[in-house]
Protein backbone atom coordinates (compact mmCIF):
# COMPACT_ATOMS: atom_id res chain seq x y z
CA UNK A 1 0.00 0.00 0.00
CA UNK A 2 1.25 3.56 -1.00
CA UNK A 3 2.54 6.27 1.85
CA UNK A 4 -0.43 8.02 -0.14
CA UNK A 5 -3.15 5.84 0.73
CA UNK A 6 -1.92 5.47 4.47
CA UNK A 7 -1.74 8.75 5.19
CA UNK A 8 -5.71 9.17 3.61
CA UNK A 9 -6.60 6.54 5.90
CA UNK A 10 -4.92 8.15 9.01
CA UNK A 11 -6.58 11.68 7.60
CA UNK A 12 -10.04 9.82 7.60
CA UNK A 13 -9.64 8.43 10.79
CA UNK A 14 -8.81 11.57 12.47
CA UNK A 15 -11.88 13.54 10.94
CA UNK A 16 -14.04 10.36 12.25
CA UNK A 17 -12.82 10.81 15.65
CA UNK A 18 -13.22 14.68 15.13
CA UNK A 19 -16.39 14.79 14.00
CA UNK A 20 -17.79 11.82 16.85
CA UNK A 21 -16.15 13.52 19.56
CA UNK A 22 -17.35 16.68 19.03
CA UNK A 23 -20.97 15.56 18.68
CA UNK A 24 -20.73 13.19 21.47
CA UNK A 25 -19.95 16.43 23.60
CA UNK A 26 -22.44 19.00 22.36
CA UNK A 27 -24.96 15.67 22.24
CA UNK A 28 -24.28 15.00 26.45
CA UNK A 29 -24.40 18.67 26.38
CA UNK A 30 -27.69 19.08 25.25
CA UNK A 31 -29.08 15.59 25.39
CA UNK A 32 -28.34 15.12 29.20
CA UNK A 33 -30.58 17.47 30.31
CA UNK A 34 -33.30 16.80 27.87
CA UNK A 35 -33.52 13.60 28.89
CA UNK A 36 -33.48 14.32 33.19
CA UNK A 37 -36.29 16.98 32.33
CA UNK A 38 -38.35 14.21 30.16
CA UNK A 39 -37.54 11.61 33.33
CA UNK A 40 -39.16 13.95 35.38
CA UNK A 41 -41.83 16.46 34.26
CA UNK A 42 -44.84 14.18 34.20
CA UNK A 43 -48.05 14.78 35.81
CA UNK A 44 -46.70 14.24 39.63
CA UNK A 45 -43.30 13.87 39.27
CA UNK A 46 -40.78 16.10 40.03
CA UNK A 47 -40.43 19.18 37.97
CA UNK A 48 -43.87 18.10 37.07
CA UNK A 49 -44.79 19.80 34.18
CA UNK A 50 -47.14 17.01 31.81
CA UNK A 51 -47.65 20.20 28.54
CA UNK A 52 -43.90 20.84 28.22
CA UNK A 53 -43.33 17.04 28.84
CA UNK A 54 -45.65 15.73 26.09
CA UNK A 55 -44.55 18.56 23.07
CA UNK A 56 -40.57 17.78 23.92
CA UNK A 57 -41.40 14.36 23.81
CA UNK A 58 -43.16 14.99 20.22
CA UNK A 59 -40.25 16.53 19.13
CA UNK A 60 -38.15 13.93 20.04
CA UNK A 61 -40.32 11.28 18.57
CA UNK A 62 -40.46 13.27 14.99
CA UNK A 63 -36.32 13.87 15.31
CA UNK A 64 -35.74 10.04 15.98
CA UNK A 65 -37.95 8.88 13.37
CA UNK A 66 -36.32 10.59 10.03
CA UNK A 67 -33.77 9.05 8.37
CA UNK A 68 -30.09 10.30 9.12
CA UNK A 69 -29.27 10.98 5.53
CA UNK A 70 -32.95 12.63 4.92
CA UNK A 71 -31.96 14.52 8.00
CA UNK A 72 -28.86 15.27 6.76
CA UNK A 73 -30.43 16.83 3.57
CA UNK A 74 -33.49 18.96 5.40
CA UNK A 75 -31.43 20.95 7.58
CA UNK A 76 -28.98 22.31 5.24
CA UNK A 77 -30.41 25.78 5.96
CA UNK A 78 -29.95 25.27 9.60
CA UNK A 79 -26.49 23.80 9.23
CA UNK A 80 -25.26 26.61 6.80
CA UNK A 81 -26.70 29.23 9.55
CA UNK A 82 -24.73 27.39 12.09
CA UNK A 83 -21.70 26.72 10.79
CA UNK A 84 -21.70 29.11 7.95
CA UNK A 85 -21.62 26.30 5.30
CA UNK A 86 -23.00 23.56 4.96
CA UNK A 87 -20.49 21.36 3.43
CA UNK A 88 -17.38 19.55 4.72
CA UNK A 89 -16.10 18.01 7.93
CA UNK A 90 -17.38 20.38 10.41
CA UNK A 91 -20.36 21.02 8.78
CA UNK A 92 -21.48 17.30 9.09
CA UNK A 93 -21.06 18.10 12.97
CA UNK A 94 -24.87 19.78 12.82
CA UNK A 95 -26.61 16.97 11.76
CA UNK A 96 -24.59 14.62 14.32
CA UNK A 97 -25.47 16.72 17.11
CA UNK A 98 -29.22 16.95 16.26
CA UNK A 99 -29.41 13.42 15.65
CA UNK A 100 -27.59 12.54 18.75
CA UNK A 101 -29.61 14.70 20.82
CA UNK A 102 -32.79 13.32 21.00
CA UNK A 103 -31.15 9.73 21.17
CA UNK A 104 -29.27 10.49 24.09
CA UNK A 105 -32.16 12.11 26.02
CA UNK A 106 -34.17 9.14 25.35
CA UNK A 107 -31.15 6.96 26.87
CA UNK A 108 -31.04 9.37 29.90
CA UNK A 109 -34.71 9.33 30.10
CA UNK A 110 -34.52 5.57 30.51
CA UNK A 111 -31.68 5.41 33.00
CA UNK A 112 -33.40 7.81 35.18
CA UNK A 113 -36.86 5.94 34.99
CA UNK A 114 -34.51 2.74 36.59
CA UNK A 115 -33.64 4.33 39.42
CA UNK A 116 -35.92 3.15 42.38
CA UNK A 117 -39.25 5.50 43.38
CA UNK A 118 -38.27 4.28 46.84
CA UNK A 119 -35.17 6.55 46.88
CA UNK A 120 -37.24 9.23 45.20
CA UNK A 121 -39.68 8.76 48.44
CA UNK A 122 -36.43 8.64 50.77
CA UNK A 123 -34.73 11.82 49.95
CA UNK A 124 -38.55 13.20 49.86
CA UNK A 125 -39.16 12.30 53.58
CA UNK A 126 -35.45 13.93 54.08
CA UNK A 127 -36.80 17.04 53.03
CA UNK A 128 -34.75 17.62 50.14
CA UNK A 129 -35.67 19.58 47.13
CA UNK A 130 -36.51 18.87 43.64
CA UNK A 131 -33.05 19.60 42.37
CA UNK A 132 -31.41 18.47 45.30
CA UNK A 133 -33.12 15.03 44.56
CA UNK A 134 -31.96 15.18 41.22
CA UNK A 135 -27.93 16.04 41.96
CA UNK A 136 -27.97 13.61 44.76
CA UNK A 137 -30.01 10.88 44.09
CA UNK A 138 -31.17 10.52 40.33
CA UNK A 139 -27.91 11.06 38.50
CA UNK A 140 -25.66 9.42 40.69
CA UNK A 141 -27.96 6.38 41.15
CA UNK A 142 -28.47 6.14 37.12
CA UNK A 143 -24.88 7.16 36.39
CA UNK A 144 -24.50 3.35 35.22
CA UNK A 145 -27.30 3.31 32.74
CA UNK A 146 -26.15 6.67 31.57
CA UNK A 147 -22.63 5.30 30.87
CA UNK A 148 -24.31 2.63 28.89
CA UNK A 149 -26.52 4.79 26.93
CA UNK A 150 -23.53 7.38 26.24
CA UNK A 151 -21.45 4.66 24.67
CA UNK A 152 -24.45 3.23 22.89
CA UNK A 153 -24.70 6.94 21.77
CA UNK A 154 -21.21 7.39 20.34
CA UNK A 155 -21.46 3.41 18.67
CA UNK A 156 -24.00 4.91 16.98
CA UNK A 157 -22.44 8.19 15.73
CA UNK A 158 -19.57 6.54 14.54
CA UNK A 159 -21.91 4.57 12.20
CA UNK A 160 -23.61 7.88 11.78
CA UNK A 161 -20.69 9.76 10.60
CA UNK A 162 -19.98 7.24 8.01
CA UNK A 163 -22.86 8.78 5.94
CA UNK A 164 -22.26 12.38 6.21
CA UNK A 165 -20.00 12.15 2.78
CA UNK A 166 -23.28 12.93 1.31
CA UNK A 167 -22.55 16.46 2.45
CA UNK A 168 -19.08 16.57 1.94
CA UNK A 169 -18.02 15.25 5.54
CA UNK A 170 -15.21 13.51 4.87
CA UNK A 171 -13.79 10.15 7.47
CA UNK A 172 -13.17 6.67 7.53
CA UNK A 173 -17.03 6.38 5.71
CA UNK A 174 -16.61 8.66 2.77
CA UNK A 175 -13.17 7.40 2.01
CA UNK A 176 -14.65 3.70 2.23
CA UNK A 177 -17.15 5.28 -0.73
CA UNK A 178 -14.79 6.81 -3.02
CA UNK A 179 -11.75 4.53 -2.62
CA UNK A 180 -13.27 1.26 -2.00
CA UNK A 181 -16.75 1.45 -4.37
CA UNK A 182 -16.13 4.31 -6.27
CA UNK A 183 -12.59 3.46 -7.27
CA UNK A 184 -12.44 -0.42 -6.91
CA UNK A 185 -10.08 -0.63 -4.34
CA UNK A 186 -11.52 -3.16 -2.39
CA UNK A 187 -8.67 -3.62 0.21
CA UNK A 188 -9.28 0.16 1.16
CA UNK A 189 -12.93 -1.23 1.99
CA UNK A 190 -11.44 -3.82 3.81
CA UNK A 191 -9.05 -1.16 6.10
CA UNK A 192 -11.92 0.87 6.74
CA UNK A 193 -14.14 -1.44 7.94
CA UNK A 194 -11.74 -2.97 9.87
CA UNK A 195 -10.31 0.46 11.62
CA UNK A 196 -14.47 1.37 12.13
CA UNK A 197 -14.61 -2.15 13.56
CA UNK A 198 -11.66 -1.62 15.86
CA UNK A 199 -13.51 1.95 16.82
CA UNK A 200 -16.56 0.64 18.17
CA UNK A 201 -14.80 -2.36 19.82
CA UNK A 202 -12.57 0.28 21.77
CA UNK A 203 -15.58 2.70 22.52
CA UNK A 204 -17.57 -0.61 23.37
CA UNK A 205 -15.12 -1.99 26.00
CA UNK A 206 -13.87 1.42 27.72
CA UNK A 207 -17.36 2.57 28.32
CA UNK A 208 -18.41 -0.62 29.72
CA UNK A 209 -15.27 -0.54 32.18
CA UNK A 210 -16.41 2.71 33.39
CA UNK A 211 -20.29 1.62 33.82
CA UNK A 212 -19.09 -1.50 35.97
CA UNK A 213 -16.50 0.70 37.79
CA UNK A 214 -19.81 2.90 38.80
CA UNK A 215 -21.74 0.66 39.30
CA UNK A 216 -22.17 -0.48 43.30
CA UNK A 217 -25.82 -2.26 43.06
CA UNK A 218 -24.11 -5.67 43.08
CA UNK A 219 -20.80 -7.10 44.74
CA UNK A 220 -18.34 -8.12 42.36
CA UNK A 221 -16.00 -11.27 42.82
CA UNK A 222 -12.93 -10.83 43.97
CA UNK A 223 -14.09 -6.95 44.99
CA UNK A 224 -13.02 -6.08 48.68
CA UNK B 1 -24.04 10.40 70.61
CA UNK B 2 -23.71 14.17 70.89
CA UNK B 3 -27.22 15.20 71.17
CA UNK B 4 -28.27 12.97 74.34
CA UNK B 5 -31.88 13.64 74.31
CA UNK B 6 -33.89 15.14 71.51
CA UNK B 7 -37.69 15.60 72.70
CA UNK B 8 -40.25 13.94 71.15
CA UNK B 9 -43.45 15.21 69.49
CA UNK B 10 -46.93 14.13 69.39
CA UNK B 11 -48.97 13.11 66.62
CA UNK B 12 -52.25 13.83 65.88
CA UNK B 13 -54.65 12.64 63.22
CA UNK B 14 -58.13 14.65 63.54
CA UNK B 15 -60.71 13.27 61.33
CA UNK B 16 -58.58 12.19 58.80
CA UNK B 17 -59.60 10.90 55.46
CA UNK B 18 -58.16 10.35 51.98
CA UNK B 19 -60.69 9.90 49.19
CA UNK B 20 -59.07 8.64 45.28
CA UNK B 21 -61.28 9.38 42.51
CA UNK B 22 -61.76 6.46 40.58
CA UNK B 23 -61.89 6.04 36.87
CA UNK B 24 -65.95 6.55 35.88
CA UNK B 25 -66.00 9.27 38.55
CA UNK B 26 -66.03 7.01 41.45
CA UNK B 27 -64.18 7.86 45.11
CA UNK B 28 -62.75 5.35 46.99
CA UNK B 29 -61.97 6.08 50.55
CA UNK B 30 -58.48 4.51 51.69
CA UNK B 31 -59.45 6.02 54.94
CA UNK B 32 -62.19 7.49 56.76
CA UNK B 33 -62.63 9.55 59.67
CA UNK B 34 -59.65 8.33 61.12
CA UNK B 35 -59.20 10.23 64.87
CA UNK B 36 -55.83 8.96 66.64
CA UNK B 37 -53.64 10.44 69.35
CA UNK B 38 -50.13 9.26 69.57
CA UNK B 39 -48.60 10.56 72.91
CA UNK B 40 -45.03 11.81 72.38
CA UNK B 41 -41.88 9.04 73.53
CA UNK B 42 -44.52 6.27 73.00
CA UNK B 43 -43.93 3.76 70.60
CA UNK B 44 -47.20 3.32 68.61
CA UNK B 45 -47.92 0.48 66.22
CA UNK B 46 -50.46 0.52 63.49
CA UNK B 47 -51.22 -2.95 62.02
CA UNK B 48 -53.64 -3.79 59.29
CA UNK B 49 -54.02 -5.94 56.39
CA UNK B 50 -52.25 -5.10 53.23
CA UNK B 51 -54.64 -2.40 51.69
CA UNK B 52 -55.91 -1.32 55.10
CA UNK B 53 -55.05 1.84 54.67
CA UNK B 54 -52.26 1.98 57.27
CA UNK B 55 -49.00 2.95 54.90
CA UNK B 56 -51.33 6.06 53.85
CA UNK B 57 -51.53 7.00 57.16
CA UNK B 58 -48.03 6.74 58.32
CA UNK B 59 -47.15 8.68 54.77
CA UNK B 60 -49.19 11.55 55.85
CA UNK B 61 -47.13 11.93 58.86
CA UNK B 62 -44.51 13.47 56.65
CA UNK B 63 -46.45 14.41 53.96
CA UNK B 64 -45.84 11.86 51.53
CA UNK B 65 -49.41 11.64 51.20
CA UNK B 66 -51.95 14.89 52.02
CA UNK B 67 -55.38 14.16 53.63
CA UNK B 68 -58.37 14.96 51.96
CA UNK B 69 -60.24 15.89 55.02
CA UNK B 70 -59.04 16.42 58.44
CA UNK B 71 -56.00 17.54 59.72
CA UNK B 72 -52.21 15.76 60.70
CA UNK B 73 -50.52 17.47 63.67
CA UNK B 74 -47.00 16.93 64.30
CA UNK B 75 -45.87 19.13 67.98
CA UNK B 76 -48.23 20.96 67.05
CA UNK B 77 -48.04 21.56 63.23
CA UNK B 78 -50.52 21.06 60.61
CA UNK B 79 -48.93 18.59 57.90
CA UNK B 80 -51.39 18.34 55.28
CA UNK B 81 -51.36 21.97 55.01
CA UNK B 82 -48.08 22.83 54.89
CA UNK B 83 -45.63 23.00 51.53
CA UNK B 84 -42.64 24.20 49.60
CA UNK B 85 -40.10 25.20 52.60
CA UNK B 86 -42.05 24.65 55.32
CA UNK B 87 -43.18 21.35 54.64
CA UNK B 88 -39.21 20.27 53.70
CA UNK B 89 -38.38 22.03 57.75
CA UNK B 90 -40.86 19.52 58.94
CA UNK B 91 -39.48 16.71 57.30
CA UNK B 92 -36.52 17.29 59.09
CA UNK B 93 -38.00 16.55 62.06
CA UNK B 94 -39.54 12.95 60.94
CA UNK B 95 -37.13 10.31 60.47
CA UNK B 96 -38.08 7.37 58.40
CA UNK B 97 -37.31 3.91 57.74
CA UNK B 98 -38.68 1.56 54.61
CA UNK B 99 -39.16 -1.80 54.82
CA UNK B 100 -36.75 -2.12 51.47
CA UNK B 101 -34.52 0.11 53.22
CA UNK B 102 -34.20 2.82 50.25
CA UNK B 103 -30.74 3.04 50.30
CA UNK B 104 -28.27 4.76 47.61
CA UNK B 105 -26.15 1.96 46.05
CA UNK B 106 -23.69 4.32 44.78
CA UNK B 107 -22.83 5.86 48.45
CA UNK B 108 -21.19 3.92 51.16
CA UNK B 109 -22.74 3.55 54.47
CA UNK B 110 -21.42 6.98 55.76
CA UNK B 111 -22.33 8.48 52.93
CA UNK B 112 -25.70 7.38 52.72
CA UNK B 113 -26.40 8.20 56.44
CA UNK B 114 -24.27 11.80 55.39
CA UNK B 115 -26.89 12.26 52.80
CA UNK B 116 -30.30 14.29 55.19
CA UNK B 117 -27.08 15.99 56.62
CA UNK B 118 -26.42 17.37 53.28
CA UNK B 119 -29.86 18.26 52.29
CA UNK B 120 -30.19 20.05 55.49
CA UNK B 121 -27.20 21.98 54.57
CA UNK B 122 -25.02 20.76 57.37
CA UNK B 123 -21.30 22.14 56.80
CA UNK B 124 -19.10 19.40 55.96
CA UNK B 125 -16.92 19.69 58.64
CA UNK B 126 -19.71 19.10 61.10
CA UNK B 127 -21.05 16.00 58.68
CA UNK B 128 -18.38 13.52 59.44
CA UNK B 129 -18.05 13.35 63.48
CA UNK B 130 -22.00 13.37 63.72
CA UNK B 131 -22.22 10.28 60.69
CA UNK B 132 -19.46 8.49 62.96
CA UNK B 133 -21.86 8.95 65.67
CA UNK B 134 -24.37 7.28 64.11
CA UNK B 135 -22.34 4.59 62.28
CA UNK B 136 -20.92 3.78 66.20
CA UNK B 137 -24.82 4.08 67.31
CA UNK B 138 -26.20 1.26 64.99
CA UNK B 139 -22.89 -0.69 65.61
CA UNK B 140 -21.63 -0.32 61.82
CA UNK B 141 -18.35 1.25 62.47
CA UNK B 142 -16.26 -1.63 60.93
CA UNK B 143 -18.47 -0.71 57.49
CA UNK B 144 -18.21 2.85 57.32
CA UNK B 145 -16.28 2.49 54.05
CA UNK B 146 -18.75 -1.00 52.38
CA UNK B 147 -21.49 -0.07 49.67
CA UNK B 148 -25.27 -1.34 50.59
CA UNK B 149 -24.79 -4.42 48.02
CA UNK B 150 -21.92 -5.96 50.39
CA UNK B 151 -24.08 -6.00 53.25
CA UNK B 152 -26.99 -8.03 55.05
CA UNK B 153 -30.37 -6.55 55.15
CA UNK B 154 -29.93 -6.17 58.81
CA UNK B 155 -27.09 -4.50 58.36
CA UNK B 156 -28.72 -2.07 55.79
CA UNK B 157 -31.66 -1.66 57.91
CA UNK B 158 -28.87 -0.09 60.59
CA UNK B 159 -27.86 2.34 57.81
CA UNK B 160 -31.59 3.20 56.93
CA UNK B 161 -32.48 4.19 60.95
CA UNK B 162 -28.55 5.58 61.19
CA UNK B 163 -29.71 7.63 58.25
CA UNK B 164 -33.22 8.42 59.92
CA UNK B 165 -31.66 9.70 62.54
CA UNK B 166 -29.15 12.07 61.26
CA UNK B 167 -30.87 15.33 61.66
CA UNK B 168 -31.86 14.98 65.11
CA UNK B 169 -35.97 14.02 64.27
CA UNK B 170 -38.37 14.39 67.30
CA UNK B 171 -40.46 11.28 65.04
CA UNK B 172 -39.28 8.60 63.79
CA UNK B 173 -41.89 6.31 60.79
CA UNK B 174 -41.25 2.68 60.33
CA UNK B 175 -43.05 1.75 57.58
CA UNK B 176 -42.97 -2.31 57.69
CA UNK B 177 -39.46 -1.50 58.58
CA UNK B 178 -38.86 -5.86 59.70
CA UNK B 179 -41.07 -7.38 57.62
CA UNK B 180 -37.63 -7.98 54.38
CA UNK B 181 -36.25 -9.49 57.58
CA UNK B 182 -35.86 -12.84 59.09
CA UNK B 183 -36.99 -13.56 62.67
CA UNK B 184 -33.86 -13.13 64.48
CA UNK B 185 -32.51 -10.10 62.44
CA UNK B 186 -36.12 -8.79 63.35
CA UNK B 187 -35.34 -9.16 66.81
CA UNK B 188 -32.09 -6.83 66.77
CA UNK B 189 -33.50 -4.15 65.01
CA UNK B 190 -36.54 -3.92 66.81
CA UNK B 191 -34.10 -4.09 70.27
CA UNK B 192 -32.32 -1.12 68.29
CA UNK B 193 -35.33 1.09 67.83
CA UNK B 194 -36.52 0.68 71.33
CA UNK B 195 -33.08 1.84 72.72
CA UNK B 196 -33.35 4.39 70.25
CA UNK B 197 -36.61 5.22 71.65
CA UNK B 198 -35.44 5.28 75.34
CA UNK B 199 -31.98 7.00 75.11
CA UNK B 200 -33.15 9.65 72.37
CA UNK B 201 -37.01 10.36 73.27
CA UNK B 202 -38.20 10.41 70.28
CA UNK B 203 -41.68 8.89 69.42
CA UNK B 204 -41.78 6.50 66.87
CA UNK B 205 -44.62 5.56 65.09
CA UNK B 206 -44.73 1.97 63.15
CA UNK B 207 -46.47 0.21 60.52
CA UNK B 208 -46.59 -3.57 60.68
CA UNK B 209 -48.78 -6.61 59.43
CA UNK B 210 -47.46 -8.53 62.29
CA UNK B 211 -48.59 -8.73 65.72
CA UNK B 212 -45.19 -10.12 66.88
CA UNK B 213 -43.68 -6.71 66.30
CA UNK B 214 -45.99 -4.58 67.97
CA UNK B 215 -46.44 -7.36 70.93
CA UNK B 216 -42.43 -6.46 71.08
CA UNK B 217 -42.38 -3.01 71.01
CA UNK B 218 -44.88 -1.01 71.02
CA UNK B 219 -46.98 0.83 74.15
CA UNK B 220 -49.68 1.28 72.01
CA UNK B 221 -51.28 -0.06 69.13
CA UNK B 222 -54.41 0.74 66.92
CA UNK B 223 -56.11 -1.48 64.50
CA UNK B 224 -56.95 -0.48 61.01
CA UNK B 225 -59.07 -2.58 58.70
CA UNK B 226 -60.81 -0.71 55.32
CA UNK B 227 -59.69 2.55 55.94
CA UNK B 228 -61.22 3.24 59.47
CA UNK B 229 -59.32 2.59 63.10
CA UNK B 230 -61.64 -0.23 64.55
CA UNK B 231 -60.21 -0.73 67.94
CA UNK B 232 -56.89 1.10 69.68
CA UNK B 233 -55.13 1.24 73.48
CA UNK B 234 -52.62 0.27 75.30
CA UNK B 235 -50.63 -3.09 73.98
CA UNK B 236 -51.59 -4.97 76.91
CA UNK B 237 -54.87 -3.95 77.22
CA UNK B 238 -55.97 -4.94 73.44
CA UNK B 239 -53.77 -8.09 73.84
CA UNK B 240 -55.53 -9.49 76.79
CA UNK B 241 -59.39 -7.98 75.87
CA UNK B 242 -59.61 -7.40 72.11
CA UNK B 243 -62.75 -6.11 71.12
CA UNK B 244 -62.96 -6.37 67.74
CA UNK B 245 -62.78 -9.79 65.15
CA UNK B 246 -59.94 -8.06 62.81
CA UNK B 247 -58.07 -7.68 66.28
CA UNK B 248 -59.08 -11.14 67.27
CA UNK B 249 -57.98 -12.61 64.14
CA UNK B 250 -54.45 -10.68 63.83
CA UNK B 251 -53.77 -12.07 67.80
CA UNK B 252 -54.94 -15.68 66.75
CA UNK B 253 -51.43 -15.81 64.67
CA UNK B 254 -48.85 -14.34 66.97
CA UNK B 255 -50.74 -15.68 70.42
CA UNK B 256 -50.04 -19.08 68.83
CA UNK B 257 -52.87 -20.81 70.48
CA UNK B 258 -54.64 -22.83 68.08
CA UNK B 259 -57.32 -25.53 69.16
CA UNK B 260 -55.70 -28.76 67.79
CA UNK B 261 -57.46 -29.83 64.86
CA UNK B 262 -59.46 -32.87 65.89
CA UNK B 263 -60.91 -30.31 68.26
CA UNK B 264 -61.39 -28.00 65.76
CA UNK B 265 -63.58 -30.23 63.14
CA UNK B 266 -65.81 -31.43 66.07
CA UNK B 267 -66.39 -27.83 67.38
CA UNK B 268 -69.96 -27.05 67.13
CA UNK B 269 -71.93 -23.79 68.11
CA UNK B 270 -74.91 -25.16 70.28
CA UNK B 271 -74.70 -27.43 72.92
CA UNK B 272 -75.18 -31.10 72.37
CA UNK B 273 -78.62 -32.06 73.68
CA UNK B 274 -76.58 -35.02 75.63
CA UNK B 275 -73.60 -34.14 78.20
CA UNK B 276 -70.60 -33.18 75.85
CA UNK B 277 -67.83 -30.43 76.69
CA UNK B 278 -67.38 -26.93 76.55
CA UNK B 279 -64.64 -25.45 74.97
CA UNK B 280 -63.52 -22.01 76.53
CA UNK B 281 -60.59 -19.66 76.08
CA UNK B 282 -59.05 -18.23 79.04
CA UNK B 283 -56.75 -15.37 78.68
CA UNK B 284 -54.89 -14.75 82.53
CA UNK B 285 -53.73 -11.17 82.88
CA UNK B 286 -51.91 -8.81 84.63
CA UNK B 287 -51.09 -10.26 88.42
CA UNK B 288 -53.13 -13.39 88.19
CA UNK B 289 -51.60 -14.68 85.02
CA UNK B 290 -49.39 -16.46 87.26
CA UNK B 291 -51.85 -17.85 89.78
CA UNK B 292 -52.48 -21.62 89.41
CA UNK B 293 -55.97 -21.24 89.00
CA UNK B 294 -57.33 -24.03 86.51
CA UNK B 295 -55.46 -26.58 89.21
CA UNK B 296 -57.44 -24.53 91.80
CA UNK B 297 -60.90 -25.05 89.59
CA UNK B 298 -59.99 -29.03 89.94
CA UNK B 299 -58.84 -28.82 94.09
CA UNK B 300 -61.84 -26.96 95.57
CA UNK B 301 -64.73 -27.13 92.75
CA UNK B 302 -63.80 -30.77 91.80
CA UNK B 303 -64.27 -29.69 88.11
CA UNK B 304 -61.98 -31.77 85.64
CA UNK B 305 -60.69 -29.29 83.37
CA UNK B 306 -58.87 -30.61 80.06
CA UNK B 307 -56.08 -28.54 78.76
CA UNK B 308 -55.85 -28.34 75.10
CA UNK B 309 -53.62 -25.75 74.29
CA UNK B 310 -51.78 -22.78 76.01
CA UNK B 311 -49.17 -20.39 76.30
CA UNK B 312 -48.19 -17.89 78.65
CA UNK B 313 -45.95 -15.00 76.98
CA UNK B 314 -45.04 -11.17 78.04
CA UNK B 315 -45.76 -7.65 76.46
CA UNK B 316 -43.19 -5.37 77.76
CA UNK B 317 -42.16 -6.97 81.14
CA UNK B 318 -46.01 -8.19 82.10
CA UNK B 319 -47.37 -11.42 81.08
CA UNK B 320 -50.15 -12.39 80.13
CA UNK B 321 -51.29 -16.40 79.18
CA UNK B 322 -54.01 -17.95 76.81
CA UNK B 323 -55.47 -21.66 77.21
CA UNK B 324 -57.85 -22.68 76.20
CA UNK B 325 -59.45 -25.60 77.79
CA UNK B 326 -62.91 -27.64 77.57
CA UNK B 327 -64.89 -28.65 80.41
CA UNK B 328 -68.57 -30.47 81.51
CA UNK B 329 -71.17 -28.15 80.07
CA UNK B 330 -73.23 -29.02 83.37
CA UNK B 331 -70.37 -27.38 85.59
CA UNK B 332 -68.52 -25.12 82.95
CA UNK B 333 -71.02 -21.90 84.09
CA UNK B 334 -70.02 -22.02 87.38
CA UNK B 335 -66.44 -22.44 86.72
CA UNK B 336 -66.36 -19.49 84.35
CA UNK B 337 -67.95 -17.34 87.21
CA UNK B 338 -64.93 -18.51 89.02
CA UNK B 339 -62.61 -17.62 86.73
CA UNK B 340 -64.05 -14.36 86.02
CA UNK B 341 -63.85 -13.38 89.71
CA UNK B 342 -60.17 -13.85 90.02
CA UNK B 343 -59.79 -11.92 86.78
CA UNK B 344 -59.35 -14.06 84.46
CA UNK B 345 -61.41 -13.37 81.12
CA UNK B 346 -62.98 -16.79 79.57
CA UNK B 347 -64.61 -16.80 75.92
CA UNK B 348 -66.74 -19.44 74.83
CA UNK B 349 -65.54 -21.12 71.73
CA UNK B 350 -68.16 -24.12 71.45
CA UNK B 351 -68.67 -27.43 72.20
CA UNK B 352 -68.03 -30.93 71.68
CA UNK B 353 -70.39 -33.91 72.02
Amino acid sequence: MSANLINLLLEATGQTLYMVAISAILGTLFGLPLGLFLATSQRGELLSAPWVNKILGLVVNATRSVPFIILVVAIIPFTRMVAGTSIGTTAAIVPLTIATVPFIARLVENAIREVDSGLIEAARAMGATPVQIIRKVLLPEALPGITLGLTLAIVSLIGYSAMVGAVGGEGLGDLGIRYGYQRFMPDVMAIVVIILIVLVQLVQSIGERIATAVDKRATKSGGQ
Amino acid sequence: MTDTNIQGASIAFDRVGKAYAKAGGATVNALEGVSLDVASGSITGIIGRSGAGKSTLLRMVNGLERPTSGNVLVGGQDVGAAKGAKLRMIRRDVGMIFQHFNLLSSRTVAGNIALPLEVAGVPSAQIKPRVADLIDRVGLSAQAGRYPAELSGGQKQRIGIARALATGPKVLLSDEATSALDPETTQTVLALLKDINRDLGLTILLITHEMAVVRDIASHVAVIDAGKIVEHGATYDIFTAPQHATTRSFLSGVTGVMLPAFVKERLTQTAPEVDGEEVVRVTFAGAHATDPMLARLTQDMGIPVNILAGAVEEIGTRPFGNLLVSMPIAQAGQARAFLEQHGLLTEVLGYVG
